[in-house]
């Protein structure tokens, strides 16, 4: 087990980068903490495998460093840096017994039978592999495949970090679930570092501790899956994060105030930074609500969602979304919005600009 | 139920008689020669299983065998190993992926008889690039009309060089259908290349390979035109194969009887061969 620190670390797939553009990580500067489990989450194509690939050594970084407990292993190979990876298919030795591919991380390290053994059983019973053991593995369903490559890092003692990439992609839905608090148990039985790769938001927010939001090569924003939730800090996360996401509508400035088509809308706190940039307001459709009193707009479209109903607003031509519980109005409908003030931040550039509720200017 | 579908014999049909003329009518016409014995015009006597009987206890039919096994042993022995080396060494992607491909796949479009008349040239003593260099330059006295292993080390060679290359677009094409992961996998379990030659491209490659020998081992059991452009069986019956045999027996001797009934033997060997392989091979997989 190991604290994992990124020092500035840039990535290209380019030999000769100029453009920012070119680095499919921008500089990221980032501390894993010792048994952690975090998630690493972000749309397709931002750059989070290449990172999980880093940090496992099957890919160069283009600059900077990765530590782990302060050691620099930038140049180790995979096999020395003591991690497992979990891989989105299952990565399983067809020829082999399940108990043979448990075996074979300690087997290629040259570890006693004795051992081997010992260890082997233990793991397999921790991932109640025990009756499979001297089954051939290619016969095996996905989900077990999958529990014998995430077995493989696992029997490997003092791994610095398990990572996963999507590995629940292949599964079927109702495996899903099982698959994944058995994760979460066994971060709690072996307390290894576990890095956590999803597009999915709630795999990531149900396995995680620590969400990293990733987009575009850089990361947006570390927190809490609540922290995530609630207190976005770029209007990315709070799209990305959230079934709808956040209603992100632009806004003016003026003297101090965000008014929105006009209106005057309160917000938690004072606007931080420089004047100019793309303004934006963010609220969450969960704090939205509707009434007698506030934005007049119309409904557009009603959507039942079954816990509750999205409803489709238009304030003059900007969607703005609500979650309702309760009755909700008929399409074309006339109504009047509000948004909850201690939920509704300013944005500029995308990044969160207002400041939070209870600090002083 | 089972009425409904009755009308898809028809659609079989014309498939039926195309393989009932181009391989049931000939094959009982050779089933019809080898239980008689003619002395020409168009004159057949009985012979029962005279001709199987007489065949099986002949010196000649089990030379013939013997030599056709031992040539199929060392070409595919040959050509395996080295078929999955070359499609090991070949690259995954880049521009020479295009160039290796084409290169392998040109011996393997030309067409037989040119094959055997290339490499009789090129092994003449005295004019051929290859018996030029080894007589003369080298020293080495080579001349495979003359010299048993020089013409078995020249069919081989030949062989080798015409077929390899199926062994390796076979093989090619198993490896590159092997996702990175695994490859990844076992980087991070700290395989050694041999490891993962073992547990992960073998096994990846074997239904490839299945059909690799299957098809290598059949084509190699039936040889004719090559040989027979190369070496004519020779020197004496050196390099006299079974198809060689038998086509000297039915056509050269014009021996109808004896020939139809080696065809079946032979026949049923290659048949017998390939359903034993086959069946050995992927017996795993239904398990």
């Amino acid at each position: 087990m190991a604290k994992i620190t990124l020092s500035k670390l840039r990535h290209s797939y380019y030999p000769n980068p100029k453009a920012p553009e070119d680095y499919a990580l921008k500089e990221i500067d980032l501390d894993w903490d010792d048994g952690g489990a975090y998630a690493l989450l972000g749309p397709s194509g931002c750059g989070k495998s290449t990172l999980l690939n880093i940090i496992s050594g099957l890919l160069d970084p283009s600059e900077g460093q990765i530590l782990f407990d302060g050691k620099d292993v930038t140049a180790l190979p995979p096999d020395q840096r003591n991690i497992a990876q979990v891989f989105q298919f299952p990565v399983i030795y067809d020829t082999m017994t399940v108990f043979n591919n448990l075996a074979f991380p300690l087997r290629n390290r040259g570890i006693d039978e004795v051992s081997v053994k010992q260890r082997v059983e233990e793991i397999a019973h921790m991932l109640e592999l025990d009756d499979m053991l001297q089954l051939r593995a290619a016969g095996l369903s996905p989900d077990n495949k999958q529990k014998i490559s995430m077995g493989r890092g696992l029997v490997r003692k003092d791994v610095n970090v398990v990572m996963f990439d999507e590995p629940l992609t292949v599964i079927d839905p109702h495996l899903k679930w099982k698959l994944r608090s058995k994760l979460k148990e066994l971060h709690h039985r072996v307390r290894a570092t576990m890095i956590y790769v999803t597009h999915d938001q709630t795999e990531a927010l149900t396995f995680a501790d620590q969400v990293v939001v990733m987009n575009d090569g850089e990361i947006v924003q570390i927190g809490t899956p609540v922290e995530l939730f609630e207190r976005p800090a770029h209007t990315f996360v709070g799209h990305f994060i959230g079934s709808p996401g956040m209603n992100v509508l632009s806004c003016d400035v003026n003297q101090g105030a965000a008014l929105f088509h006009g209106n005057p809308i309160k917000l938690e706190g004072a606007i931080e930074g420089d004047k100019g940039g793309i303004t934006e307001i963010g609220i969450r459709p969960e704090y939205v609500s509707l009434g007698d009193q506030g934005l007049k707009a119309k409904i557009r479209k009603v959507s039942d969602v079954g816990r509750h109903n999205v409803v489709d607003a238009m304030v003059g031509e900007t969607l703005v979304k609500a979650v309702v519980n309760g009755p909700v109005p008929a399409q074309g409908e006339a109504v009047h919005l509000s948004f909850e003030p201690a939920k509704t931040r300013l944005y500029r550039d995308g990044w969160i600009a207002t400041q939070a509720q209870g600090t002083q200017p | 139920m089972k009425k409904h579908y009755q009308k898809a014999w028809l659609f079989v049909l014309p498939v039926l008689l195309l393989v009932a003329f181009n391989a049931l009518i000939p094959m009982m016409t050779v089933v019809n020669y080898s239980v008689q014995e003619t002395f020409g015009n168009n004159l057949f006597f009985w012979e029962g299983l005279g001709w199987f009987e007489k065949l099986l206890h002949s010196e000649r039919f089990h030379a013939a065998l013997g030599r056709q096994f031992l040539f199929t042993a060392i070409i595919l022995a040959i050509e395996i190993p080295l078929g999955i080396i070359i499609a090991l060494s070949m690259p995954r992607s880049g521009f020479w992926v295009p160039v290796c491909l084409v290169t392998m796949a040109l011996p393997m479009l030309i067409p037989w008889n040119v094959v055997g008349a290339m490499w009789n040239i090129f092994t003449l003593p005295d004019i051929g690039l290859l018996g030029y260099l080894m007589n003369h330059t080298l020293g080495i006295n080579y001349d495979m009309t003359q010299n048993t292993f020089a013409a078995w080390a020249t069919i081989i060679t030949m062989d080798v060089w015409h077929w390899t290359s199926l062994v390796v677009l076979l093989s090619y094409a198993g490896l590159v259908s092997i996702p990175d992961a695994y490859y990844q996998a076992a980087k991070i379990d700290g395989a050694s290349n041999w490891a993962v030659f073992r547990y992960i491209q073998l096994p990846k490659m074997k239904q490839v390979l299945t059909i690799a020998i299957l098809l290598r081992f059949m084509d190699s059991f039936n040889i004719y035109t090559e040989i027979f452009v190369l070496t004519g069986g020779g020197p004496g019956n050196a390099t006299t194969l079974l198809s060689i045999d038998l086509v000297k027996i039915a056509l050269g001797q014009f021996d109808l009887g004896p020939a139809a009934a080696m065809s079946l033997i032979y026949f049923a060997i290659t048949l017998f061969v390939s359903w034993l392989f086959y069946t050995l091979m992927t017996k795993d997989d239904t398990n």
